[in-house]
């Protein structure tokens, strides 16, 4: 992927701009791998620390900061990703295990789409995010859950199962339930054609 | 209400996509964290293990040998105290001499990456003193030696505030009331868990000129203690705050991260950034306060509140955020929706060695309302009185003043009593739910923003500048933070109704202090009726600009000028019109460039005539009513709430979806209180936070939260624009009661403890079943228990 070209060369440009990167750090081992993933549908070579997390070389390497941090140990969600079509979370995955696989954040889910998914148009229109902090996360685990159903009416409590492990503190869930099942009745009036 | 020039509104009440909602959608909105900027480090804060220690020396060299450190602060790069009251500066950026609770920031450290700044807080050495730390506020307060006192600002011990004030004679009135209620309430308090964990980034520019961005709620306050703390003259600082991801009130006073960026940022000459854990959030706190209330309320026989006697400790923690004003709160907010015949209340606030109580969503009057509300439902059920009617009954209403002397000016509360007791079907189902089903209500009310700033002055409490140009756009500047409740949409709606202009072509610059007029911040319910009535004054002093310029072209009155759909219409002949950027083209040209300032200040009028009587008076009063249904397990204590309708008064609704998200979001947030939430620290272990992870700390997920109904009200009042009042807060008090009570209704028993744990619950029915085997009460809902018992 063009964009990411220029950071898959980030040894060297760390190097440049921190000397002391390269003299070694005596506090921590900081051997770099060189890894390979298919981001967003773009093949991509990044390298990163061995200890880093797939939430951290998405933000800080690939400049993909839709990929929330909101706790840093798998509790809240916000950083819901899909490794090869399946919500993880970024946070506790290591950025390892995501080598040779298919990375989706939120950046490419409207991309996929052509520009915006049914998702993110309904809960636009249901104001079903307010700080929108938690959404890319559960616009994650919603879409797998539609593709999940494709074909089948969706319920609210199946809404609430999926996305129970995206905690949002603004809406009270009301309106991304609201918006996650517009979007289903879309696609279905969609697929219907 | 539509304006004389308008048949109708075309905006207002609509259902609006907000400004700025699809990029987050995205993901391509810059929060603080996502912010990146050239050679930018990296800042963590080495935080005290010790509840209440002296510091006897800090080693600074071990962590300032690692390679890729740049530099370190501690305490004496911050000696100047900082607080958000002007009386209270009681804290700073960093421990001087001691620290106060576990979690204090002691040293900061900017290094290359975070991975190196954590370790050089772990290369760190600081040698401390442990002192004796007090973790109960009445113990606390019992101490009046110097070696004892917490807060190093203190004068008066751990006293931090105390209030007490008498309307009517309540002795009397509870000797003559038939009926006494006397309950003891304890609220542990909760903290806000917005999704972002607080971030900071300073940089000085290359003119000299600091600017930190932050997640602040309120960058005019963030500003003006940088300012005193660095010894920076305010011109010389910009705040921003960029798109932010939740606050609650958590993010609504400077913290210890943004003081040390900016001296890190002043000291390296580097942008340094400082992102808080989770865990750090959870030490940062200021959350709600724990209360401890005694109350005694008098009743006629009729169910009429004749006296109410409130006794409150409150448990502050290490610092006085907010303090004093929630110390105010905590009596001065319960005035409405019920007339008094006569109130006293008498509140200490304490200081402890726990991290900082300040204020949350519903400051100060949360903990109250729990209390007030539970002790009209003791009422109702010993008077006989259908608790619904109770409440009508003791209705304030509209265009008066409270016992403590506050003006109310409109109030929907009867209607929203009727909302709740409608939708529920309260009348039919309430006498036939059976034994473990209930229902419950509560009622409450709050404040839209405050008549006086937190320091005084006496310029107005909100402006916005507006611009317009030839592309038929107009530029909305406002200090105003949005915090996701979707203020600068509220701003964008109210220019698009006067202005005739899509929301599309309203461009909403907000909280940027080089860009922006000073707006005091989102907090106190402040901005719809403040911000909004400042942007509604500089929109129509625009509209009239605009349409005088058409009428002239046209040769018609002015008044026949509408502007709507991003045209200007000849009202009397609809066929005649011009597009919006060809009106303002006009305008521009018989006015020269089209700007127009609004401010706002509040009326001085509204409030009592009595020390501390400004504290809680507002403009306007949103009222809430809350209606439960529980269903509580009698084997396993679990409390399982079904649905929480709620009406809430908010005068009128700008924008309809974005009004019933608030209501929605408070409800859930009072549910999750209720059933849930309790922040806390564990003084078997030194005073550690008893779980400071979304994990430990349970908020309710998409399963647990309850099917909330939420109904708009709309009693429009004078003072808001276009009648608004909050909605943002209000909606939260009531909810929390209306389950308790519920959980009365179907089982029976009493919970005047928060939160309403299983175990809790369990222990409670148990007693009761152990008094009603004891024949001291009678069995609850007996008549409908018979089928549970064959099942």
């Amino acid at each position: 992927m063009a964009a990411f070209g220029e950071l898959s060369h980030g040894i060297a440009g760390w190097g440049r701009l921190h000397p002391w990167r390269c003299s070694g750090n005596p506090c921590r081992d900081m051997s770099h791998l060189l890894l390979s993933m298919t981001v967003n549908g773009e093949p991509v070579q990044v390298a990163a620390p061995a200890h880093h997390t797939l939430l951290e070389v998405l933000r800080y390497k690939l400049d993909l900061i839709g990929t929330k941090q909101g706790c840093d140990k798998g509790d809240c969600g916000a950083c819901t990703v899909q490794i090869d079509g399946v919500p993880q979370l970024a946070c506790l995955t290591l950025a390892v295990h995501a080598e040779g696989r298919a990375v989706t954040t939120v950046e490419g889910l409207g991309q996929q789409a052509g520009g915006c998914h049914p998702l993110q148009d309904a809960f636009d229109r249901w104001n079903a995010a307010q700080c929108g902090f938690c959404t890319p996360g559960i616009l994650m685990s919603a879409e797998a859950l539609l593709r999940r159903n494709r074909g089948q009416t969706l319920t609210r409590a199946q809404v609430c199962e999926a996305l129970a492990g995206n905690l949002c503190r603004c809406t009270g869930y009301t309106k991304i339930i609201d918006a996650v099942l517009d979007a289903a009745s879309v696609e279905e009036a969609r697929n219907a054609e | 209400m539509p304006s004389e020039d308008r048949d109708r509104d075309w905006q207002l009440g609509q259902v609006h996509r907000k400004v700025d909602a699809m990029e987050r959608m995205r993901g391509v909105t810059r929060y603080t964290d996502d912010l990146k900027l050239p050679g930018m480090l990296h800042a963590k804060i080495l935080r005290s293990p010790h509840a209440h220690a002296r510091i006897k020396a800090i080693d600074l060299a071990p962590a300032l040998a690692i390679p890729g450190v740049f530099a370190a602060v501690t305490g004496q790069d911050f000696k100047i105290p900082y607080g958000i009251i002007p009386w209270t500066q009681d804290e700073n950026a960093l421990a001087v001499d001691k620290v106060c609770h576990v979690g204090d920031g002691v040293v900061a450290v900017a290094a290359i990456d975070e991975d190196t700044a954590n370790a050089a807080c772990k290369a760190i050495r600081v040698e401390y003193e442990v002192l004796r730390a007090f973790f109960d506020p009445e113990e606390a307060l019992a101490v009046r030696d110097r070696e004892g006192t917490i807060n190093p600002y203190s004068r008066k011990g751990n006293l931090s505030k105390h209030v007490d004030l008498e309307f009517g004679e309540v002795d009397k009135e509870l000797a003559a009331a038939e009926l006494v209620v006397e309950g003891e309430y304890f609220f542990e308090g909760t903290t806000h868990a917005a999704i972002e964990p607080h971030c900071a980034l300073a940089h000085v520019e290359t003119n000299g000129i600091l600017t930190v961005w932050s997640s602040t709620q309120v960058s005019h306050y963030l500003h003006r203690e940088l300012a005193k703390v660095l010894e920076i003259p305010p011109h010389r600082i910009r705040v921003i705050q960029p798109p932010l991801g939740g606050a609650f009130g958590g993010k609504s006073e400077p913290f210890d991260l943004e003081f040390c960026v900016a001296r890190l940022a002043i000291k390296t000459g580097r942008p340094v950034k400082l992102l808080y854990t989770r865990e750090e959030v959870f030490y940062a706190h200021r959350g709600r306060h724990p209360m401890k209330m005694k109350y005694r309320t008098g009743f006629s026989a009729d169910g009429k509140i004749k006296a109410v006697d409130a006794k409150t400790i409150i448990d502050g923690g290490a610092y006085s955020s907010f303090g004093l004003v929630t110390t105010y709160y905590s009596g001065q907010l319960l005035c409405a929706p019920y007339n008094f015949g006569s109130y006293r209340f008498d509140s200490t606030r304490a200081y402890t060695n726990k991290p900082a109580c300040g204020p949350k969503r519903g400051h100060g009057s949360v903990q109250p309302r729990f209390a007030m509300e539970i002790q009209l439902d003791k009422a109702a059920v010993l008077l006989g009185i259908d608790p619904i009617e109770l409440r009508r009954r003791n209705d304030i209403g509209a265009d008066t003043r409270t016992v403590n002397e506050f003006h109310v000016g409109s109030n929907g509360f009867r209607e929203c009593l009727e909302r709740v007791e409608t939708a529920s079907r309260w009348k039919e189902r309430r006498p036939t739910l059976p034994y473990g089903r209930g229902l419950g209500v509560a009622g409450s009310t709050y404040i839209s923003g405050t008549n006086y700033p937190i320091y005084p002055n006496d310029m107005p409490q909100a402006g916005v500048q507006i611009c317009l140009d030839r592309s038929g756009r107009a530029r909305v500047f406002s200090g105003a933070n949005d915090i996701g409740q979707g203020s600068n949409t509220m701003l964008a709606v109210i220019v698009s109704e006067e202005l005739g202009l899509p929301l599309d072509d309203i461009r909403v610059l907000s909280a940027d202090t080089d860009l922006c007029p000073v707006d005091l911040g989102a907090y106190s319910s402040r901005i719809t009726l403040m911000v909004g009535n400042a942007c509604l004054a500089a929109a129509q002093k625009l509209r009239a600009r605009v349409c005088e310029s058409v009428a002239k072209r046209w040769q018609v009155p002015k008044n026949r000028v509408v502007l709507a759909g991003r045209m200007a219409i000849d009202r009397e002949d609809p066929e005649r019109h011009v597009d919006s950027a060809q009106a303002f083209q006009w305008a521009e040209a018989d006015h020269g460039l089209l700007g127009e300032v609004g401010s706002y200040n509040t009326p001085k009028d509204r409030h009592g005539e009595y020390r501390g009587g400004t504290i809680g008076a507002s403009p306007a009063y949103s009222f809430t009513a809350h209606l439960a249904e529980v269903e509580v397990d009698p084997e396993t204590g679990i409390v399982e709430v079904k649905t929480i309708w709620v009406a809430h008064d908010c005068g009128k609704a700008l924008s309809r979806r974005i009004v019933e998200g608030q209501i929605e979001g408070s409800t859930y947030m009072g549910f999750g209180e209720a059933l849930m939430e309790e922040h806390k620290v564990d003084a078997g272990h030194r005073g550690a936070h008893a779980g400071p992870s979304l994990l430990d700390y349970r908020i309710p997920t998409f399963l647990d939260t309850p099917e909330i109904a939420a109904m708009i009200v709309e009693a429009p009042d004078a003072n808001g624009p276009y009648g608004a009042k909050e909605a943002g807060e209000g909606p939260l008090h009531s909810s929390i009661p209306a389950i308790a009570n519920a959980i009365y209704d179907a089982v029976g028993i009493r919970l005047d403890r928060l939160p309403f744990t299983p175990q809790r619950v369990l222990a409670a029915i148990r007693e009761r079943q152990r008094r009603e085997a004891a024949g001291e009460l009678p069995p609850h809902k007996s008549s409908v228990d018979e089928t549970r018992k064959i099942a």
